[in-house]
């Protein structure tokens, strides 16, 4: 057997899960899918002393509607997600990217929840949530906090979670009307973390003008990267030809990959500005096709 | 400081149904599904390539959804249904998807053919798989390194066209 011993713990409610963690905090490590946390206990790279298995909390695995949008709370595994035909037509970016996560057999375990609270920038779904301006509903001891998309991932497997914490759900509205989003990554194999990727929601004005938007970068920083210059760019145009071409180039700017043995960081730009420019494109063509119908 | 547990001193007992038999047993927290299936019950055809996930060599079905093995604690199948290779066939009779990967040649070593065979068998439950394209995407969760995909992938379009009644196209 290959993880470290670790104590486990399987509580039946929030309220003893939070104790738990309050009791061991840095020595806890939080279990939900498993697909990221089993590896790293198995290559050794964390030997957390407890876990704390969260898969028998009850009422957490439904996807929920909320006034406004929707709730995933902590046990929604991603292939449930993935195959909620509600979720897919109300928020059809999250169902695009959610089958770019790996294979079946990992999201059939894999949480949406767990993909956040790990906190990888390759993935798809922190760049989405962002994207989305979603909110996380972060559980302790003390009480329910809600932490927005923007300031909740920090650093690379790092996010605004506290040891003592635990993620509970994540939150976003329904896009409202004339309102577009567009997933597009590229990835050795299929299955694998994207060399770079990109989630873009777009809000158009009666006119066909952008109004307001998100182009959220994956992969090329240690957290989702928000391309803000592109974002100014893009806004208050018709996303036209010039505009796409125009917001590659500023795209190519704005992030400064790491290269690694997959690929260099030259390359990694690049491709990162032409994924951005199809982005975008893929949503001008959303919104000319919802014309059309 | 580590937990001073051993052998069973942080015993888990867990009650799991495996190829429709009950088991029970006493594993430790950190033992794997695919540990416990090969080490406690001796149902080695599961089978350990990476243990981290990538290969899906260890591919099982856990209340009929394929999962990695080597990514799931014993412990957390506690109560659940969980399907193996050794499950596929009727004592000599092959399952159709066995005897489609014989007739194919989709399979030399073998080492990695018990993981494909769970992972198909939970794509084919789901529904008819059409295409080439359709079949690559259900192998693509599972690495063989040596015979290559081209048979297995007839062997899931045939068998899915004998399942589902519909004509592969080719």
């Amino acid at each position: 057997m290959k993880p470290p011993r670790f104590t486990y713990h399987a509580p039946a409610t929030v309220d003893e899960a939070t104790a738990v963690l309050t009791e061991h905090a840095e020595d806890a490590k939080v279990l939900a899918g498993g697909q990221s946390l089993i590896p790293l206990l198995s290559f050794r790279l964390a030997a957390p002393e407890h876990l704390v298995d969260i898969n028998r909390l009850p009422g957490l695995d439904q996807i929920e509607r909320t006034g406004q949008g929707w709730r995933i709370p902590a046990l929604v595994r991603q292939r449930a997600a993935e195959r909620s035909p509600e979720l897919a037509a109300g928020v059809p970016l999250l169902a695009e990217a959610l089958r770019h996560v790996a294979h079946p057999q990992i999201r059939n375990r894999g949480t949406v929840c767990g993909s956040l609270a790990h906190g990888d920038s390759s993935a798809e779904l922190p760049s989405v949530m962002v994207a989305l301006d979603a909110r996380m509903s972060v559980a302790s001891a003390n009480g329910v906090r809600q932490v927005g998309a923007d300031d909740f991932f920090q650093f690379h497997l790092t996010t605004a979670i506290e040891p003592h914490e635990l993620l509970l759900a994540v939150e976003f509205d329904e896009p409202g009307p004339r309102t577009f989003g567009a997933f597009q990554e590229f990835a050795l194999r299929r299955g694998d973390f994207c060399l770079a990727g990109t989630a873009v929601t777009a809000t158009f004005d009666a006119d066909g003008s952008v109004e307001r938007c998100r182009v959220v970068a994956a992969g090329v920083a240690p957290t989702p990267l928000r391309l803000t210059a592109v974002e100014e760019l893009a806004t208050g145009s018709e996303l036209d030809a010039a505009t796409l071409v125009a917001a590659q180039e500023v795209a190519c700017r704005e992030v400064s990959p790491l290269g690694d043995a997959r690929a260099d960081a030259a390359y990694r730009r690049q491709l990162l500005s032409v994924l951005v420019r199809r982005a975008l494109g893929a949503v001008r063509e959303k919104r000319e096709n919802s014309d059309a119908a | 400081m580590q937990p001073d547990v051993h052998d069973g001193i942080d015993g888990q007992v867990l009650r799991v149904i495996v190829n429709g038999k009950e088991h029970r047993g006493v594993t430790e927290a950190r033992t794997t599904l695919a540990d416990f299936l090969r080490r406690e019950l001796a149902l080695t055809g599961t089978h350990l390539g990476c243990e981290h996930g990538v290969c899906g060599a260890c591919t099982v079905l856990v209340n009929g959804s394929a999962v990695r093995s080597c990514l799931m604690l014993a412990v957390q199948a506690d109560g659940a249904e969980v399907e193996t290779v050794e499950g596929l066939a009727d004592g000599n009779e092959l399952s159709p998807l066995q005897e489609a990967f014989h007739r194919n040649h989709a399979l030399q070593c073998g080492f990695c053919t018990g993981g494909f065979l769970m992972s198909i068998t939970a794509a084919l439950r789901e529904g008819p798989v059409e295409t080439e394209e359709e079949a690559r995407e259900v192998l693509s969760g599972n690495i063989c390194r040596c015979t290559g995909y081209a048979g297995m992938i007839k062997a899931v379009l045939e068998t899915s066209e004998q399942a589902h009644g519909t004509k592969a196209a080719s």
